[in-house]
Formats: structure tokens, sequence, C-alpha cells
């Protein structure tokens, strides 16, 4: 009878959570209007985004709504509306889709509505932003995926090491024209997801987690019709550009489908994937994992519900298909203006396996993967054959998802990985002094290096913090950037200011051990794979977190190159990463075609 | 071996195999031992245009297979399915829009109204073995592998 009861509890907390839903939707019951843009949304003047008014919490019953911009009825200045219909919160709402501010400068909007006699309003404000001259030929966008300053100190350890307080060295990414604090937070949550972030670089405008170049507050709402804004890639392509999408995890997961996308929800890779290929979307280059959203359902392994091939599609545009490290190195760069790399079934594996532990049952057969400084050389030697110039965003995926995990060791080294990658973009640019290149994170993780292990020691007997943190001992004898043991005599102390209940051990896993699985709807700590010595430490998340999760804290910018004067000040707001690339390429879509 | 408590079904039977006809009987009608699947043997390899199954595999198809492996965070907190895994996963990809499954997973599809609690323990799972790809009509999962089980047993 206990696990009656478990069960029947447990349908009651799922019954309990769908009734709080409905609790805060009921919050706002009273009329109430919503806008998209949202308020203070700075647009591109040109750029096609979808302008939608919702009247809410109306039953429908919403009348004499009036729309106007900067007092001028809204059908006078785009016409009719192009969609109506009903919104998730019991309200209605019109929709002028692919319209375009041109006129730079404030733009005021006021929307009042008669709901059962009572008149709300709300008005918002917007400014229309125009493209300075062009500064850049070309626009490199590197995004260490939850990158934050920590796993940039911490990297820089590993690399290059210190003497007596100095670093040996820096990193690429440290050696910058310019930095900046980038602040992440949504229109709807103060901690982003990776989806939300990147979207906002990839458009200019923030949205809800999950959403991608789409206005929501809910992506979760089935039924909702989403107000699009154009992205960098559409934006390149309209001017002739080249464009191209690199990333170390699946290449539909959200930070590189945030470039071409429009979508609800990210988990929906298939339709991603199907989007990925449509002719104002399609970059020329893309290279990652992901291959399975790409195979017939045929195809054994296809995480796909039809039968449609996506990589036949590809090469019957002209695409070069590689599937492997050998094959990406034998691509003629100077030949391909099309290619498609995808050299995994999920996401590509972290460079510790890659490289290092090399387990066949970590890797599963995919043990020719290309790194990711090979993936950004061929992307930037087929996308530089242009000579309208490219965009490239090269995403370093697995820093994020290892910090997840709170496997530190997988996150850094994948953060010299990146590093690398970031220094071969800055050779690029350094050819012909016509190219921007923005390293940055989508959003943190709690992260922190505290102190330094002596691994000859057990537990904690082994840290050392303030004066006893003596210097670690990684050593990079070959020169490879990497250090040549991954856990010598003395590592780095590494804390997680949120976690789920873990066993810490200090200690290195060469076989990923999961910090906690769920037990019961439960995160419970993973004794598997920890040393027998190792702390329990209760953790201090929600009970059904078993993962590390992201923070809101700011992240560091760095950018070099033609254009990087635009990140020439203290804080900026994560929307500014995409009108700093436009700026630099001088893209102003009312000059498009003429 | 101790059997795994199903859910509902059999909770007042006192969590025994999910076919009443191997307690009642007092035979086992599978006289011939299940064959023992591992999960390295569901494929036999892995390129960028496909994943290819095992003969072995290939062969089972149809026939009955013995499984071990670790049910993955269920959708929901009572199952009339679940995913074998051969790790225990730390994510839910039903519900963490960050997590993928590995390719290597087995989806499990219990017997006409039966249904199985969540557990991290590892389990035993025997049942007629099928191969190839299907999209649950409910869920829209689409799976490679399934068993459809006589039996789930826990093995601690």
């Amino acid at each position: 009878m206990r696990k009656l009861s478990k069960i029947l509890s447990l349908a009651l907390a799922v019954m309990m959570a769908a009734g709080a839903q409905g609790a805060s939707l009921a919050e706002d019951a009273s009329p109430s209007i919503r806008i998209f843009p949202v308020d203070r949304a700075t647009i591109l003047a040109g750029a096609v985004v979808d302008f939608k008014v919702e009247v809410n919490y109306s039953g429908g019953t919403a009348d004499d709504v009036a729309v106007t911009l900067d007092g001028v009825p809204a059908v006078d200045v785009f016409g009719a509306a192009t969609s109506e219909g009903i919104t998730p919160e019991d309200g209605t709402y019109a929709m002028w889709e692919g319209v375009t501010f041109t006129r730079p400068g404030a733009v005021e909007v006021s929307v009042s509505a008669n709901v059962n006699g009572i008149t709300t309003e709300k008005t918002v404000a917007y400014t229309v932003l125009e493209a300075g001259e062009k500064k850049a030929r070309n626009v490199i966008l590197m995004i260490g995926d939850g990158l934050a300053q920590p796993t940039r100190t911490a990297a820089r350890i590993m690399s290059k090491n210190l003497t007596e307080g100095r670093f040996n060295g820096y990193l690429n990414m440290d050696v910058m024209d310019v930095a900046t604090l980038v602040t992440t937070s949504g229109i709807a949550a103060l901690v982003t997801d990776s989806a939300n972030s990147a979207s906002a670089y990839a458009t200019g405008h923030k949205t809800a987690n999950n959403a991608m170049g789409v206005y929501t507050y809910n992506p979760n709402v089935d039924d909702q019709v989403g107000a699009k804004v154009e992205n960098i890639i559409e934006l390149a392509k309209r001017a002739g550009m080249s464009t191209g999408i690199v990333s170390t995890s699946e290449i539909t997961d959200a930070t590189p489908s945030a470039m071409f996308t429009h979508i609800l929800k990210r988990s929906n890779m298939q339709a991603i994937a199907d989007q990925m290929f449509l002719e104002g979307q399609r970059p020329d280059v893309i290279l990652g994992g992901g291959a399975w959203w790409f195979w017939p359902s045929t195809t054994t392994g296809s995480k796909r519900a039809d039968e449609r091939d996506l990589i036949a599609d590809f090469e019957g545009e002209g695409y070069a298909f590689v599937g492997s490290a050998t094959e990406l190195a034998a691509v003629d760069t100077a030949s391909a203006s099309r290619l498609l790399g995808l050299f995994n079934s999920g996401n590509m594996s972290p460079y510790v396996d890659k490289f290092i532990e090399k387990s066949p049952d970590i890797l599963k057969g995919f043990d020719d993967q290309p790194s990711l400084m090979a993936m950004t050389k061929a992307a930037i030697d087929v996308l530089s054959q242009n000579e309208e110039g490219f965009f490239l965003m090269v995403e370093g995926a697995l820093i994020d998802k290892q910090e997840h995990a709170m496997d530190w060791e997988r996150a850094v080294v994948d953060t010299i990985e990146f590093d690398q990658a970031v220094g071969i973009a800055k050779d690029f640019a350094d050819i012909n002094d016509d190219t921007l290149v923005i390293v940055v994170a989508d959003h943190s993780h709690s992260i922190s290096v505290y102190g330094t292990i002596d691994t000859s020691k057990p537990g904690l007997e082994g840290l050392g913090v303030y004066e006893n943190a003596k210097f670690p001992t990684y050593a990079d004898e070959d020169g490879d950037g990497f250090p040549d043991v991954i856990s010598p005599d003395i590592t780095l102390a590494i804390g997680w200011g949120n976690h789920p209940s873990y066993y810490e051990d200090f200690r290195y896993h060469a076989v990923p051990s999961a910090p906690a699985v769920i037990v019961d709807d439960v995160a419970v700590a993973n004794a598997n794979g920890r040393a027998e010595d190792a702390l329990l430490i209760a953790g201090n998340l929600t009970p059904e977190q078993p993962q590390e999760v992201h923070s809101a804290d700011d992240v560091t910018l760095t950018a070099y190159g033609a254009g990087s004067s635009y990140f020439n000040k203290t804080l900026t707001d994560n929307t500014e990463v995409f009108f700093a690339m436009v700026n630099a390429l001088g893209l102003n879509p009312l000059e498009f075609g003429k | 071996m101790a059997a795994l408590c199903l859910g509902l079904a059999m909770a007042l039977a006192g969590c025994a195999a999910l076919d009443p006809a191997a307690d009642s009987s007092g035979r086992d009608p599978r006289a011939a031992a299940p064959e023992a699947l591992r999960f390295s043997d569901l494929y036999a390899g892995s390129t960028s245009r496909g994943l290819a199954f095992s003969e072995k595999l290939r062969s089972l198809a149809g026939s009955v297979v013995s499984m071990k492996g670790f049910m993955a965070p269920p959708l929901k907190p009572a199952l009339d399915f679940f995913v074998l895994t051969a790790q225990p996963m730390s994510v839910c990809p039903f519900c963490d829009t960050d997590a993928s499954w590995p390719a290597d997973i087995v989806l499990v599809y219990l017997k006409d109204g039966a249904l199985a609690s969540p557990t991290t323990a590892p389990i035993q799972v025997t049942g007629a073995l099928e191969v190839g790809s299907h999209t649950d009509p409910v869920t829209g999962f689409v799976s490679q592998v399934r068993i459809v089980a006589d039996r789930v047993d826990m093995l601690e």
C-alpha cells in the first residue's frame, strides 16, 4: 500500500502544480494589454518584425481597440492587421506581420481597449536605430556557452599557469581590444537560458526562456502565435553575405539555431532542422553534432518522426557533406561554397573524451570527431571566399553542459579548446583588418575558483585556501596549450554557488560521474564513481534539480578588430551585441536591393 | 532477485511478475532462458549517415530477451512505458529542454494495465524485442529498440 499512496501523492503533487500555474494566470485576471515588441525595445530600421497587440483577460469582449504609433492609427502606418485571433490568456490579439520601422528615433505606441465598459490603456516606447558606416566586412561571434568569468580564469591557469603570482601567458580571449560586462536577463525571468540569450544576440530582442526569434511570455502554452523578429543570418543573407554556424553541441541546439530560427520551444529540434533548410534562413556552413535530426526515420538512430532525408536535401542544394575529422580535413575549401558537417549523432564529445581519454564507451563509435579549431578554420576558409563578407557564429557548447554536470575539468578543457578557436578567428582578423571578433558567454554559471587541492592527501586534508593555496602544477611541455596531465599533483579547488546534493571528492573523474540522479522525482547524490572519502554536500536547489543551474551574474565580453570600439563601455545589455554586429557591418536593410 | 513492485495493478498482489502464468502454473512458460542482451550489443557501428543495428539485435527481433539497465527519469509518476538506459541518467530529457537522450536506449512498454513506479536501482527487463523506428502515438517519442515487458525485476 505504501507504493500506492506514493503514486497517489505524486499525482496530487502534479495536480497541485497545475493548479499553481492556473493561479499565476489568474493573478492577472483584470483586463491587460500586451504589446510586442515590448517596452523599451530597440529596433533596427528596416528589419522585418511582427507587431502584435494582445488584450488579455478580456473574455474576448474587447471592443473599440485603438492602436496608434506616434498618434497615427496603426492601419494608416502598416495597413490592416494581417492576422487576428485568441490568446492563451483569455484574450484576443491583432498582428501586423512582417512590418518595418523605417524612421530612426523614438516611436511611441499607444493602445486602448474597452472591456465591459472599462477602458484599459497601455503605452510603450521604441528606439529605432540605423547602423552606422560599414567598418567590418565580416563578423565572427564566438559564444562560450556558460563561459562564466571563473571558467576564463581556470582555463588560463590550466593552460598557462602562474609563477610568483604572474601568469606565464594569456589566453587568446584575454588579449583583445576592448572588454565590457554583459547583462543577460530575459523579459519574463531573471535567469536566462541559452535560447533566450542567444536570441537576444541574434535579433536584438529579449524574449522568454525556450523561445528563439519570436516574442512570447510563455512558450510552453500551445496554440499561440509568436511575434517574429528578424535575425542576423536572415539580415546577412539579404545583404548578400555568406553565413555559418559551428558548434560542439547538436547543431539544432539553442545557441546555433537562435542565429536563424523562429520557434517557441527550443526542444522542437526536428522543426528547427527543417527551418535550417529554408532558403532565407539557411546557413552556408553548418558544422556540429546532432546528425540524428537529419536522418530519415527509416535510418537506424534517427530522431525524426518522418522520412525526410535532410542530408540529401542539403546535398541537393550543392552542400558538400562530411561526417568525420578526416573528411573535414579533405574538403577543398577553395572550391566549396556550402558545407554541411555532422560529426556525432547527438552532442559532440568533450575535448577530454575526443582527444585524451578516447574511451570507446564514451565515444560510441564516433572516434574521429574534429576539434572546434578545425571546424572554425574550415568555416572561415569557405565563408571568406564571398567578397560581400560573412557572419559566422562559433559556439563552445560543452562548457555549459559540463558545468551543469559539475565536471569542471571537462568544462575548463573545453574552454581552452574554445580559446584556441578564438585564436584562429583573431589570426584571420589580422590578415585584412576587416573582421570583428566577439567573445562572450550567453549566461553565467555559479562556478568559482577558491583554492587548490593537493591530490596526494585525502579529502579536505588536501584543500588549500589563502596562503595555503599553493600554485597548481599544470605543465604544458608539448606546447599544445592543453595541460599535459588533466589532474597533476596540485589541482584547483572549484566550488559551486548552487548545486544538488552531491559527493565532493576533489578528484578528476576519467569516466564521467553524474552529481545526482532522480529517485521518485527527487535528486539524490550519486556515489557511483566518487571516492570513498567524498563529502556529502547538501543541495541548495529545489529537490527536482539534479544539476547545477545557470546564474544571473554579468558575463565578460571581449572584442577584437574592426568595429570593436562599440563595446567601449562599462555595462552592455545583451541585445546590444546584435546592434554592435549590424553597426560593424553597416547593415542597413532599407538599402538592401537598391 | 526481488521482483519490482509494478504499481497499481500489482500493488496488492505482492509485487510479483507481470505475467500471472509464470506464478500460477508452477512453471515458466518460457522454459528456454531468454537471451541476455547488453547495451553494447545494440549497435554494430556509428557514422554520421546513421547507426547500424548489430547482427545479434536483428536476429533476436521478435524473441524474448532480458536486459539489465536503469530506468530513466520518467515523464510522469506512474508509467505504462519507460526508457531503459545503460547508466543512471542525471537529467530528465522528457522535462529538461537542455537534455538529450543517448543513442543506446531501449523503450520498455508494460503490458495491458500494468504500471511501474520509478526506481534508481538497477533493473532487469524481460520481454519480446522489437527493432526499428517507432513513434509513440501518445507522446511522439521516437524509439529504435523496444521491449514489451513480461516482467521487470529489481537487481538490488
